[in-house]
């Protein structure tokens, strides 16, 4: 009987692969659920407890309401959350207006540049680097009787050893130097993929009407490229809310000086070691509504970017069709 | 009249490139210099390293890699067979079943095929910090603290790698072959594994070189977990140099340590550098 229904449904071509599909995606979403999905909930249900140890016992868990975000919100949230958006944002700027341009130069053909292949491999390289160590280098070039001082002193261009790490500005400018460096190389090639996708015989037909190479990165490239842009200024956005590695070893994690560099992450970090879970998972669930946001606004540039082109593409056979 | 036209023209795009070419230069060394210094350094003594920058290379770069090897505070040889360990089992794990994930989503037809999808789109760039408190008290329950298996057993649900083989998939993959395997009789997964794996191979090489660095770079989670001296990774062990009191230290040996946990990576990338570029740039939305 069994036989008899699989022989029919086979030689009617449905054989349910279905159940495949399951099979195939569950250890995907059994890790995540495990690793990932019951951690963020066992952090969020932290949150409202209070839940730390002192000295060897463990107080709590507790339940207590809103206490935890309360306790934040008016002590050292706001700071450190306007120290991690400074942050990012000091060294964004610079990265995505180097970027812009080096992807227009590189994608110009009328410039045609020569050793394309060496300089973004020169310039994607800091990506791909142990951010705790490039912080470790820059930590020991730069501190105060380091290589970077004595190379300055013995050249007579300052009579002090700058000290870059015990100012604001100096600490700062170390950290999103760094970033800088880290991403720059990254954008550049992802806004020159996004400018190469755009179609060529819009340049043609610019350059017949005289158009200028800056009025056509203006009038052409930049409104085309404005999704990936987008894109870009969200996902480097959440990257910077994870910032951690760099000013924590920069600084050691003090976030000196007195705390203007303390990130998020931070933060969560700092509870952590103290074994504070609930003022830990109050930190954690902020940015994780903060991140939650973002990612809804990253899924929708993606589908955008995924769909018009299928949309496109079906409209373009139907009138293919009516022709 | 013309011709002064046509020789400025030709002129002003000169002087634009010879611009373009001087930002490049100037970005490039900004890029190679801090490396260079690494190097350089991690080459000479303590003393002459506190003279300042030198261009030429020193002599000691064969005693302070001895030194450091043979220093009894710092585990480093444990810190970089751990690293490997890690960096490696991730990547594997990752790639595998990441693309295992992304054929399951593109060859087959189910109910939740499309709800799977948004779901990893929507978790791709959620940081995994934030469920940091969570994942370290479980994992404690579980007594894998000074464990390296939550270093490397989560990257099995490694969204990002997950769209990257699945745009992969639709611009190369064609079902024809699944389909006419199928009709020779071969088995679900042994088409998978001996198929479509191969097809993906450009794919997977590229995700597992990222995958690896990523894991060799991460620092926070580790750091979380890991107290025994001998299960550390190599980012801890920077972290806590950092903690020591670096001024009575050897300062070859300190660069030396981060040379060892920068320069390895530095090496792959020059050799694959044409491929992972152009991995980055496949993997972007525009697909």
């Amino acid at each position: 009987m069994k036989e008899q229904t699989e022989s029919v449904r086979r030689k009617k071509g449905h054989i349910s692969y279905a159940k495949w599909g399951y099979i195939f995606i569950l250890p995907f979403f059994i890790t995540f659920l495990i690793f990932q999905f019951i951690p963020l909930c066992s952090t969020i249900y932290y949150s409202f407890f209070e839940y730390f140890r002192s000295g060897l016992t463990i107080i709590g868990p507790k339940f207590i309401g809103l206490a935890n975000y309360a306790k934040i919100f008016q002590t050292d949230l706001p700071k450190y959350f306007g120290n991690t958006l400074l942050l990012w944002f000091v060294g964004f700027v610079p990265q995505i207006i180097i970027s812009v341009l080096l992807a227009a130069w590189f994608t110009n053909l009328r410039l045609n540049l020569k050793c394309q292949g060496f300089f973004k491999t020169v310039i994607y390289m800091p990506n791909l680097i142990m951010a705790a160590a490039f912080a470790m280098l820059f930590f020991q070039l730069f501190f105060d009787n380091g290589p970077v001082n004595a190379s300055l002193m013995s050249m007579g261009l300052i009579k002090q050893p700058v000290r870059f790490l015990e100012t604001v500005g100096g600490t700062r400018s170390l950290i999103a130097l760094m970033n800088f460096l880290m991403w720059f190389g990254n954008t550049t090639i992802l806004l020159m993929a996004a400018i190469m996708g755009i179609d060529t015989s819009l340049y043609e037909a610019a350059e017949i009407d005289g158009a200028t190479s800056n009025q056509m990165f203006w009038r052409i490239t930049m409104p085309l490229i404005k999704p990936i842009m987008a894109f870009v200024v969200v996902t480097s956005l959440i990257g910077g809310l994870q910032m951690f590695d760099v000013p924590q070893i920069l600084t050691n994690g003090q976030g000196t000086p007195d705390r203007t560099s303390t990130t998020m992450v931070m933060y969560i970090n700092n509870h952590m070691y103290s074994k504070n879970y609930g003022v830990a998972g109050a930190v954690s669930t902020i940015l994780f509504i903060v991140c939650a946001v973002l990612c809804v606004i990253v899924y929708f540039c993606i589908n955008d970017e995924r769909e018009p082109r299928n949309t496109r593409e079906k409209k373009a056979k139907k009138e293919k069709r009516r022709a | 009249m013309s011709k002064n036209k046509s020789t400025g023209k030709k002129g002003s795009m000169t002087a634009a490139r010879v611009g373009c070419y001087i930002v490049l230069i100037i970005l490039s060394f900004l890029c190679l210099f801090f490396f260079y210094m690494l190097l350089i350094n991690s080459s000479r003594n303590n003393f002459q390293i506190q003279q300042g920058f030198s261009v030429i290379p020193g002599k000691s770069f064969g005693v302070n890699f001895r030194n450091l090897i043979n220093n009894g505070n710092i585990p480093v040889v444990s810190g970089i067979v751990n690293s490997l360990i890690v960096s490696a089992l991730s990547a594997g794990l990752a790639i595998y079943f990441s693309t295992l994930t992304a054929y399951g989503i593109f060859a087959y037809d189910f109910k939740l095929k499309k709800a799977a999808f948004a779901v990893i789109l929507l978790i791709m760039t959620m940081p995994t910090q934030i469920s940091a408190v969570g994942f370290v008290t479980q994992m404690d329950k579980w007594g894998l603290m000074d464990s390296l298996i939550p270093l490397f057993l989560p990257s099995i649900a490694s969204p990002v790698v997950v769209f990257f083989m699945k745009q992969y998939m639709d611009s190369t993959l064609p079902m024809e072959i699944v389909e006419a395997a199928r009709i020779d009789g071969s088995g679900e997964f042994h088409t998978f594994n001996s198929i479509v794996l191969p097809v993906m191979k450009p794919a997977l090489a590229v995700q597992a070189i990222f995958t690896f660095v990523a894991a060799w770079n991460n620092y926070f989670i580790p750091a979380l977990l890991i107290n025994d001296a001998h299960k550390k990774t190599l980012p801890i062990l920077i972290a806590q140099l950092r903690n020591a009191d670096f001024l009575r230290f050897d300062l070859g040996q300190v660069y030396m340590l981060i040379n060892i946990s920068i320069i390895p990576i530095i090496i792959i990338y020059l050799f694959l550098s044409k491929y992972i570029v152009r991995g980055v740039a496949l993997g972007s939305v525009k697909g």
